[in-house]
């Protein structure tokens, strides 16, 4: 079986969702258990893989056993086998804080959204994990419309309505990404990753290749809301309901990003992307624009979830801007970024979300007496909150730290500026909320100011919220052992 | 001349794709963007099958004892790669229309205007 | 959302045409790998048959004949056929979805077992579309009502 890790990852979770359809129809409470076990085997499979990774190189996997380029083959790399233990384990962990957040939303059909969560996740960890581009649109096709549906289910009643902006937006990205795929083929006639990346320096000059990378950016700009492509991103973050909140924004815009790393930097040689056709500059400075616009907003927001809304996409906007500096140190603070980051948003979705379920408002301005009734969700919060400013031994400084260093060593001192007035605007956010939180005075009329009982949200919740917090702990801790283990070899050998 | 006549495919896949693109963005109904993105996605279909023809080409089957010379097949991979695509394009216009229905329950209208 | 339709020649006919676009169905599931055809085109067309009876007679009638639970539980069986044909590849010995090595439990060659192989994920891709056709039609041509407090 371990020699198969590569196809377990991905097979067993859509199993699991239909065997979850068949077997919720009689027996309901074995949904959740079901659910449990597809993803833990799933981690376990992406944590085996991505040890041999380690040990003895990359594995090529041919599905049906066919030879490539005429066959499908999953190949698992340092950074597909990174991302894919990433996203496995954090939709672990957000799986087992659905069962009270769903239960409560949804009393009757827990068992369709367990099934969708499922094939949310085989779309993700199908998209790492494959070698052959039209099989990434496929798996990102999967993903985009479990995650349609998930969203369209939020309480709000505006939530349809933001479900339907994304599947338009979505759909002209994917789209987009298809003709890509399109022009590729129709000029070197393969669609195996590593094969393109043979065929394709002899045609750098002709416009069909260059036309096909900008549709591939632009298309996955529009799934990762890049600005100024985010419009879609607010609305549907905010109306959904929490936990999928919390496990699209930490899971999909990360596999976006290093399905753009992917693309630049696997398929088409850096070479392409810094010379040839010399886009790194504006991916730089829509990326600057997306960082300083995401934090902008986000200092005016009101709402919880509309804030880390605009943060997701201030992050979005620095992973891609670690990209642009195209050398190593900025490829590796990018990287790291991807791995902080889900960590960050998971944490900090759940505990809003815990928030939502204990007091049903999210408003910054009701939020005075939370931290005696649930302290440790908003310690929870606070730990995630100093992580996105980059305040060390947090994992948000380390991946900072590297963005910096790999700006100023690529002689780009605006993007530096920018990276350190952005931290300083998610400072007042954040720094805020604590305010709000932790130092306000309750209210005169409030009644019970001193004595407040604790009231945490229930232990199916809080322990996930917990996980994240100390995870992203840890991971600060523990970011040189990661950079030397898997993400110094996860970075294109060129630089 | 040759240009426009001779590339016609891609002359018409581009003409429907920026029908489509206009109509998903620039109309009202919902609908009518639905309509839009369903012509979006077809001219890419499109694009992809005329890829694969050839002048005098034929099915790409081979008969029992029949010589095979690669070039008189037409290439079957952008047909079945389109399958796929059809598949999705089914899906989300699905999709879609069930949260179309969604929204028309709760707002009593199909009109973005009336929605705010 | 969808009323009965009443003229005698419409019911009639579709009566009549129902059985045949069944068996084209299956003919066009069958014959995908040596011609035009293939799973999801035929799977569609199962669907047509299905909504065809519905929109020509009441859909609570045609709702009789293929409940709502067994259009649910087709879905899953269908694609649970594809992945456990792939599965059984697995656990005989080679990588996923390689049929060839079905040629040891099946008592055929190699390269008739990869035919075979390959008509039997047809065969879930069918039933799965079917049922997806019917079920996308039944969601929206009621509304939306059809599934709330049904499939408990």
């Amino acid at each position: 079986m371990i020699k198969n890790a590569p196809v377990l990852i991905i097979v067993v979770p859509l199993l699991a969702s239909l065997i979850n359809i068949i077997l919720g129809l009689r027996w309901r409470a074995l949904s959740f258990p079901l659910m449990l076990a597809a993803l833990s085997v799933s981690a376990a499979s992406s944590f085996i893989a991505l040890n041999t990774v380690i040990d003895s190189g990359t594995i090529h996997y041919r599905l049906g056993g066919w030879a490539p380029p005429w066959g499908i083959e999953y190949v698992i790399d340092h950074l597909s086998g990174f991302v894919a233990v990433i996203v496995s384990f954090v939709s672990l962990v957000i799986a087992v804080y659905t069962r009270k957040s769903i239960e409560r939303e949804f009393p009757g059909k827990t068992v369709y959204f367990h099934s969708i969560f499922l094939l949310l996740v085989t779309g993700l960890l199908g998209i790492v994990v494959t070698g052959d581009i039209f099989n990434i649109y496929v798996f990102l096709e999967i993903t985009s419309l479990a995650s349609y549906a998930l969203v369209a289910i939020g309480p709000d009643k505006r939530a349809p309505l933001a479900a339907f902006n994304y599947v338009i937006m979505g759909t002209i990205g994917a789209c987009f990404y298809l003709l890509g795929v399109g022009y590729l083929y129709i000029m070197t006639g393969t669609l195996n990753i590593a094969d393109l990346s043979r065929l394709l320096p002899g045609l750098y000059h002709s416009p069909v290749i260059q036309v096909a990378f900008a549709f591939f950016m632009v298309g996955i700009a529009l799934k990762i809301a890049l600005f100024p492509l985010h419009r879609w991103l607010p609305d549907a973050y905010t109306l959904a309901p929490s936990a999928v909140s919390a496990l699209v924004a930490s899971t999909m815009t990360k596999v976006g990003a290093y399905l753009m790393i992917r693309i630049i930097f696997t398929v088409f040689q850096p070479f392409f992307s810094i010379e040839v056709l010399p886009v790194m500059n504006l991916v730089g400075w829509v990326a600057a624009a997306a960082v300083i616009f995401g934090s902008g907003y986000a200092i005016a927001q009101t709402e919880l979830k509309r804030m880390l809304a605009y943060i997701l996409i201030a992050e979005v906007g620095y992973i891609v801007l670690g990209v642009s500096f195209a050398n190593r140190t900025g490829l590796t603070g990018s990287i790291l970024h991807i791995l902080n980051d889900s960590f960050m948003m998971a944490c900090l979705f759940l505990a809003v979300g815990a928030i939502a379920y204990k007091t049903k408002n999210t408003n910054i301005a009701s939020l005075s007496h939370i931290h005696k009734t649930m302290p440790i969700t908003m310690a929870a919060f606070v730990v995630g909150g100093i992580s996105v400013v980059g305040i060390p031994p947090t994992a948000g400084f380390f991946s900072k730290w590297y963005l910096v260093l790999g700006a100023i060593e690529a002689g780009k001192w605006v993007f530096a500026a920018v990276l350190l007035i952005s931290s300083l605007m998610t400072a007042i956010v954040f720094f805020r909320i604590i305010e709000r939180v932790y130092f306000t005075a309750a209210d005169p009329g409030h009644g019970k100011s001193a004595r407040a009982v604790m009231d945490e949200a229930p232990l199916g919740m809080l322990v996930p919220v917990l996980v994240m917090a100390v995870g992203v702990l840890i991971l600060g801790l523990f970011s040189g052992r990661i950079i030397t283990t898997v993400i110094q070899f996860a970075v294109p050998s060129v630089f | 001349m040759e240009f426009v006549i001779g590339k016609y495919n891609y002359w018409f896949y581009i003409f429907l794709m920026m029908i489509g693109l206009y109509a998903m963005i620039a109309k009202k109904n919902l609908i009518k963007k639905l309509v839009g993105m369903n012509i979006f996605q077809t001219a890419i279909i499109l694009f992809f099958v005329s890829m694969g023809s050839k002048k005098g080409a034929t099915i790409p089957i081979i008969q029992a004892g029949q010589a095979v010379d690669a070039a008189h097949y037409m290439n079957p991979l952008p047909h079945v790669l389109m399958l796929t695509a059809i598949v999705v394009m089914v899906s989300t216009f699905g999709v879609a229309l069930a949260l179309a229905i969604l929204i028309y329950k709760r707002f009593k209208t199909l009109e973005e205007d009336e929605m705010q | 959302m969808i009323k009965q339709c009443d003229n005698v020649i419409v019911q009639s006919v579709s009566r009549f045409l129902t059985p045949f676009i069944l068996l084209f169905a299956l003919y066009v599931i069958a014959h995908g790998h040596y011609s035009p055809g293939g799973g999801f085109q035929g799977g569609c067309i199962l669907g047509a048959s299905f909504i065809l009876s519905m929109i020509a007679y009441d859909i609570a009638e045609v709702k009789r004949r293929m409940t709502e639970k067994m259009n649910t539980v087709l879905t899953g069986v269908g694609v649970l056929i594809y992945a456990g044909i792939g599965f059984i590849c697995l656990l005989l010995g080679a990588n996923y979805l390689d049929y060839g090595v079905l040629a040891e439990i099946l008592p055929v060659g190699t390269a008739k077992a990869r035919a075979l192989g390959t008509f039997g994920i047809e065969i879930g891709v069918g039933i799965t579309v079917m049922a997806v056709m019917v079920s996308i039609f039944l969601n929206l041509a009621s509304g939306g009502e059809h599934e709330e407090g049904s499939v408990e």
